[in-house]
């Protein structure tokens, strides 16, 4: 555990220690509130809500998030921190946890930053709390299942703008894998059974459903599914090849 | 103690490393011989547990690297060819990183941190960024961070490349210094390197062993009794024979 705790340590304060952090969440903080302001017509709906807001949280994370993870593993192999990092007596899981954790906690940060939006609303008019809170959980639970995407294919390469697009692709699919774009792919040949389950893959329909203010624990599940596997998979990557 | 039997790593078709067996006891200083590509690297990087094997064992103190990677990485210090750390870091922090996956606490954190600093005279960059540092600099930042929990076993990846004379030197004493109780192995093409540092010298090329001894005991077999004779006549041979054709040609 002390293992975690000091590469999660190591991985966190590096966000600081370059133009990454702020750059990263000033980009958030003013791109959440265009969205929400201009396109989700905040003021003009007269609702005291964060709807506009957490709407467009998914399209934001589908090229902030894979910035983030791009550089986890990546930039350790072209460096050759990583020969460092994997030399040393921590498991390949403890290196995994401690970054991914890292990455996740600083989403988070920038997620909280987001507070003016809950007290504008408040001082507007009465919103519901309870369900601007689900909201926030299920926003951040949908950053950590993408991040644990762009973690698990951030180690497949060296090169991190590589890792940035092909984590906005399969980001990409699965946002919208309940929708006919990444379904048609799939109904014209695949049985049934296998379209549903694709279906019930889109991080949308789950966040959707958190963020209309009832945690289930199937989404809950659905989420923890999600990470686990990616986190395993990144795992597997890195014990084929950690060299190159 | 480090035992390795039988060791081979292959890449496809190539073999990097082919079928090496030896051991090297405490107090031994082992100078890792051979050309670029001979694989020395691709054997500290199996004995240090980055890259598996495709067959063959290694032991290190006693715990066998694919099983037991924790105990056997452990009571290792490891620099990597070309040093790599995290640069963004400064000297402290990262060596404070290092003592945390080191597990060093307390009084023996604090003393382990002031020797190593003060071994490798970094008091003066500790809060520096290590991107910013000279090359220099950097390789010792690496030596530190091997040194820093004081392995029994030491594998060192060509600790000395890239460093002025003076700073050659001073790793050399150091090795010197550490060598009584400890097993060191180090890698390198510079010939001088070995008689200044080791008294077993191994000769790789290939990826086989081609001689297995004291540095002095090597340098005699060449009629000039100069070591670097002695290199050039065990790894040439075994170089594709039309490199030798043409050598002769010319």
């Amino acid at each position: 555990m002390h293992n975690v705790c000091a590469i999660f340590r190591r991985e966190f304060t590096s966000y600081f220690a370059t133009p990454l952090a702020f750059v990263f969440i000033i980009i958030f903080l003013l791109l959440a509130g265009v969205f929400a302001f201009y396109l989700g017509g905040f003021y003009e709906r007269g609702q005291a809500d964060l709807a506009p807001f957490f709407n467009y949280h998914p399209w934001l994370y589908l090229f902030l998030i894979p910035a983030l993870s791009m550089r986890l593993w990546a930039e350790e192999r072209k460096s050759g921190s990583i020969e460092l990092l994997m030399t040393l007596p921590v498991t390949v899981w403890q290196a995994v946890l401690g970054k991914y954790l890292a990455a996740w906690c600083f989403a988070g940060l920038a997620l909280a930053l987001t507070f003016p939006m809950w007290i504008t609303v408040n001082y507007l008019g009465d919103p519901d709390n309870g369900a601007i809170l689900a909201a926030y959980v299920g926003s951040f639970l949908m950053a950590g299942g993408l991040l644990a995407i762009g973690a698990c294919l951030s180690a497949v390469t060296r090169n991190q703008v590589i890792a940035f697009i092909i984590t906005v692709v399969v980001c990409f699919g699965f946002l919208l894998a309940g929708f006919p774009l990444v379904l048609n792919l799939f109904s014209g040949w695949a049985p049934q059974a296998v379209v549903d389950a694709i279906a019930s893959l889109s991080f949308l329909t789950h966040f959707e459903s958190i963020s209309k203010g009832v945690i289930d624990l199937r989404d809950l599940l659905y989420f923890a599914t999600v990470i686990a596997t990616w986190l395993t998979a990144n795992v597997i990557v890195l014990e084929m090849k950690k060299a190159d | 103690m480090i035992e390795i039997s039988h060791l081979t790593k292959r890449y496809g078709p190539l073999t990097a490393v082919d079928d090496i067996s030896f051991t090297v006891e405490p107090g031994q200083v082992l100078g890792f011989l051979g050309p670029n590509g001979a694989g020395k690297s691709t054997t500290m990087k199996m004995i240090t547990g980055f890259l598996a094997p495709t067959s063959g064992t290694i032991r290190v103190c006693g715990h066998d690297v694919a099983h037991e990677p924790l105990a056997a990485k452990a009571c290792m210090g490891y620099l990597p060819e070309g040093a790599p750390s995290y640069s963004e870091m400064t000297v402290r922090a990262f060596l404070e990183f290092i003592a945390d996956v080191r597990g060093l606490t307390g009084e023996r954190r604090r003393s382990r941190l002031d020797d190593v600093i003060s071994r490798l005279a970094l008091a003066g960059v500790l809060e520096q960024v290590i991107e910013t540092l000279s090359k220099g600099f950097r390789r010792r930042v690496g030596l530190a961070q091997a040194l820093l929990h004081d392995p029994q076993v030491l594998i060192l990846d060509e600790p000395t490349d890239g460093l002025d004379p003076n700073q050659k030197h001073e790793v050399r004493t150091l090795i010197n210094a550490m060598s009584k109780d400890k097993i060191i192995v180090i890698s390198t093409h510079i010939l001088e390197e070995v008689d200044a540092v080791c008294n077993r010298a191994i000769i790789i090329a290939g990826g086989r062993i081609l001689a297995d001894d004291t540095p002095q005991a090597l340098a005699s077999r060449a009629p000039s009794g100069r070591l670097d004779d002695v290199f050039r006549q065990i790894t040439m041979g075994i170089k594709p024979s039309h490199s030798k054709q043409e050598a002769a040609h010319a």
